[in-house]
């Protein structure tokens, strides 16, 4: 196969452009690799979340393009994907259509076969799995099948790459022809009134592209488009009384007033007819399917959930303490990156600019990369293995009380570890309403970085034996409170029905390696380049605000102070009294005495407010900036004891309170709000986020500041 | 009697008669084979009966109690 596809393309080919069609789960994405033995490019079309990928490849001397639509079980609107699928086969134009089919499930997948058919594309079917249809004593009469319907039926295996060759042979074959004529047969009733529309069309020579069977079919199906094309013809006026006893007689014939439901039992019968015409079962099939086997302990009744949460404990033990080793060097490696890279700028203000704004900045998204991906790697797996159906399967119940969807609770719980990838693994939800309040929730799950302001606070004001207590509350409560606000907003923002919880089991699959490092890959990179490109703008704003404007007169004073001082200890507190006080004069300093009267009825003074404003852009910068605040140096971390005891003397445990409810509860960082942004669809969300939070988050605060007074 | 989907018990094998879904959830369950004359076996039943896990040809699927209360069956 090699010595045909050449990677390159020539300067004079055919181009042959393909929708690759199937439902979930029948391998259409391995196939697209094996097809075209190594993607060499893989593009994203804007405009939806849910991506369709592009595979371009050579042939022979045939340029060929493979549309990879995601998987649809019918031709509806039901989830956004099937939209994507539908409106791309309806709207868009192509050469062929390849319907991937899983062999081991004929009659199932013959159900958008059909649908496809009807559309009259020319279509060529790739019998995929071939290989474990035989292992399971399935064997299909490829052969039989094409003629049957007038289709090209291939066997094929993704997983072998057995039947490419053959494959591609006959997409160049079906290419070269003009048309097909697809050999869909109804039940008599239904072909009787077929017959007499094309009659009626034929008599008054009606003007179309498609095939006047074809026109007959989407007449009786209730077609939109066929209909607006037709009621503008004179002959309409005849044609509908011809059409309405047609649907009478077919509605009759099912015994149902919907004639969608009829047609879907039509187009169920033929199959039924198909299947038993090619197929044939050797082997008894067993008892119990391996897949039975594993569901009895992974969705069982009482150990379900048990097991379902060691995985995810398991999870997040691989992510934050995997994750960490990578990130120490990560760490180092910037640190020592911004001291080589200082070393060579003279400029004092371009370096710190570069230095503190632009290298930190990256730096610290960078930092996060190794978490990301192993989280990612466990959600890939979850996807493709089949298990995420189960989990959705057993926590569908408890959500659903709270208003949330059982898919839910993979962002919910990614949340913990960080928001960004939470938002973006929301779109597992299909349900526009459903993905939208999840994503208001996942910032209650307590995220990584809020921890060092919470160790930084208990410490401060509990005994260490009740500290480990405290924080385990803190991030419960978060939780909880982020279950209760789910059940408010769906009774109120987003009221509406219930979205139905229909959902697709698939069998038990060993993931494939190279699916896996690609999706990974690709996720990995989009977070690098997006959330990396406005995090150094984020963090040259900040250095800016927190940096400006400069007071020379006030640090010519300190230099000289310093100067005439000998004792260390004098030097470095002269030197935080410095900081501060050009902090208190930055544009940061003077937002936050701005806003100080905001903030009163929570106990905040100005320091309090910077900081909180401060950890809008990211979390990690409250105990850095609360340090340089409190006068005792910018190099703090939440083990500092002096920070610790500065904190306790200087502010109340009522203010310190309702800080720390006030840290759970608002925006998590700036980068996540960009991200949240994107996945949300629109940037009113975004405000809407910002008020329901800071509105949320005011008023609990107030209500636990008084609370703490009077204990 | 008319019975329901919702009303049957693990490993029970039953015939759907009618779907009382509106037009876009019933396409769904149409699509899925849950259809006028299919076979249905219940497999499993999620914690507190909230949800059950049925078998369709060989396709398994989720179902919420609420969304197998519109689906009418017999016992075979």
């Amino acid at each position: 196969m090699n010595d045909t596809i050449h990677n390159s393309c020539p300067v004079i080919a055919n181009h042959i452009k393909i929708a690759l069609v199937g439902q979930p789960n029948v391998g259409k994405s391995m196939l697209i690799n094996s097809i075209s033995d190594a993607h060499l490019h893989v593009g994203n079309f804007t405009g939806v979340t849910v991506e369709k990928s592009e595979v371009l490849f050579d042939y022979k001397d045939f340029h060929f393009t493979v549309v990879d639509l995601p998987g649809t079980y019918a031709f509806t609107d039901y989830t956004i994907e099937e939209r994507v699928t539908h409106d791309y086969l309806c709207a868009e134009s192509y050469d062929l259509i390849i319907n991937v089919i899983d062999s081991t499930n004929l009659e199932k997948n013959l159900q958008l076969t059909t649908e496809l058919m009807s559309m009259s594309k020319k279509m060529v079917i790739a019998l995929n799995m071939s290989d474990e249809a035989e292992k399971e004593g399935i064997e299909i009469d490829a052969h039989y099948m094409s003629e049957l319907l007038g289709i090209p039926c291939i066997k094929v295996s993704a997983q072998t790459k057995f039947g490419m060759e053959h494959l591609l042979e006959e997409l160049v074959n079906k290419a070269k022809l003009d048309t097909q004529e697809a050999k869909l047969i109804f039940s008599e009733a239904v072909e009787e009134e077929i017959e007499k529309i094309v009659d009626y069309l034929t008599k008054h020579k009606y003007d179309a592209i498609n095939s006047y069977r074809n026109i007959a079919i989407n007449l009786l199906k209730n077609n939109q488009k066929t209909y607006t094309r037709i009621q503008k013809n004179p002959i309409w006026t005849e044609l509908q009384p011809l059409l309405i006893e047609a649907s009478k007689h077919i509605e009759l014939h099912h015994n149902s007033d919907d004639i969608k439901e009829s047609f879907a039992e039509e187009y169920a019968s033929f199959n039924r007819g198909i299947v038993a015409e090619v197929l044939t079962i050797k082997k008894e099939e067993e008892k119990k399917s391996l897949t039975e086997k594993i569901d009895n302990i992974l969705i069982h009744n009482i150990f379900g959930i048990p097991i379902f949460l060691f995985f995810m404990w398991s999870l997040f033990q691989l992510t934050f303490e995997l994750g960490a080793i990578p990130m120490e060097y990560i760490d180092s490696f910037f640190g020592w990156f911004g001291d080589t890279v200082g070393g060579t700028i003279s400029n004092d203000a371009i370096r710190s600019l570069i230095v503190d704004g632009i290298i930190s900045g990256v730096g610290a998204v960078v930092l996060f990369v190794p978490n990301i991906i192993i989280l990612f790697i466990g959600i890939a797996l979850l996807e493709t293995t089949g298990y995420m159906s189960r989990v959705a399967f057993l926590l569908d119940g408890f959500f659903h009380k709270f208003g949330l969807h059982g898919q839910s609770f993979i962002p919910l719980v990614t949340g913990f570890g960080c928001s960004i990838p939470a938002y973006m693994s929301a779109r597992i939800l299909k349900n526009d309403r459903d993905r939208l309040l999840t994503l208001f929730i996942i910032g209650f799950m307590s995220c990584g970085a809020r921890l060092p302001v919470y160790v930084l606070f208990v410490g401060a004001f509990f005994s260490p034996e009740m500290a480990g207590n405290i924080l385990f509350m803190i991030y419960l409560s978060g939780a909880i409170l982020g279950l209760i606000l789910a059940k408010v907003l769906k009774l109120t923002a987003f009221k509406g029905l219930d979205e139905p919880f229909v959902m697709e089991m698939p069998k038990y699959r060993l993931p494939s390696f190279k699916l896996i490092w690609h999706t990974v890959l690709t996720k990995t990179l989009m977070y690098l380049k997006k959330a990396g490109t406005f995090i150094a703008g984020a963090s040259m704003l900040v250095w800016f605000l927190s940096n400006y404007p400069k007071n020379l007169l006030l640090e010519e004073q300190y230099a000289t102070k310093i100067e005439d001082t000998q004792i260390v200890k004098e030097k470095h507190s002269l030197q935080n009294q410095l900081s501060e006080q050009l902090l208190e004069q930055s544009y940061l300093g003077t937002i936050g005495k701005f806003s100080e009267p905001l903030f009163t009825p929570l106990g905040f003074d100005w320091k309090m407010s910077v900081a909180l404003q401060a950890g809008l852009a990211a979390k990690e910068v409250i105990v850095s900036t609360l340090g340089v605040l409190y006068s005792v140096g910018g190099d703090v971390d939440a083990e500092n004891s002096s920070l610790r005891t500065a904190i306790s003397k200087h502010i109340p445990f009522a203010s310190a309170v309702a800080f720390i409810v006030v840290i759970m509860i608002y925006l998590p960082c700036l980068a996540a709000s960009v991200v949240f942004t994107r996945e949300a669809g629109h940037i009113k969300y975004f405000f809407y986020l910002l008020g329901f939070t800071s509105i949320v988050a005011y008023i609990l605060a107030f209500i636990a500041y008084n609370i703490a007074l009077f204990l | 009697m008319m019975q329901k989907l919702s009303q049957c018990n693990k490993g029970e094998k039953v015939k759907v008669t009618k779907l009382n879904a509106k037009s876009d959830l019933k396409q769904r369950l149409i699509s899925f084979g849950i259809m006028k004359e299919a076979t249905i076996e219940v497999l499993e039943h999620a914690p507190a009966k909230s949800t059950i896990e049925i078998k369709v040809g060989k396709m398994r699927i989720a179902l919420r109690a609420e969304e197998a209360d519109l689906i009418e069956i017999e016992s075979l």
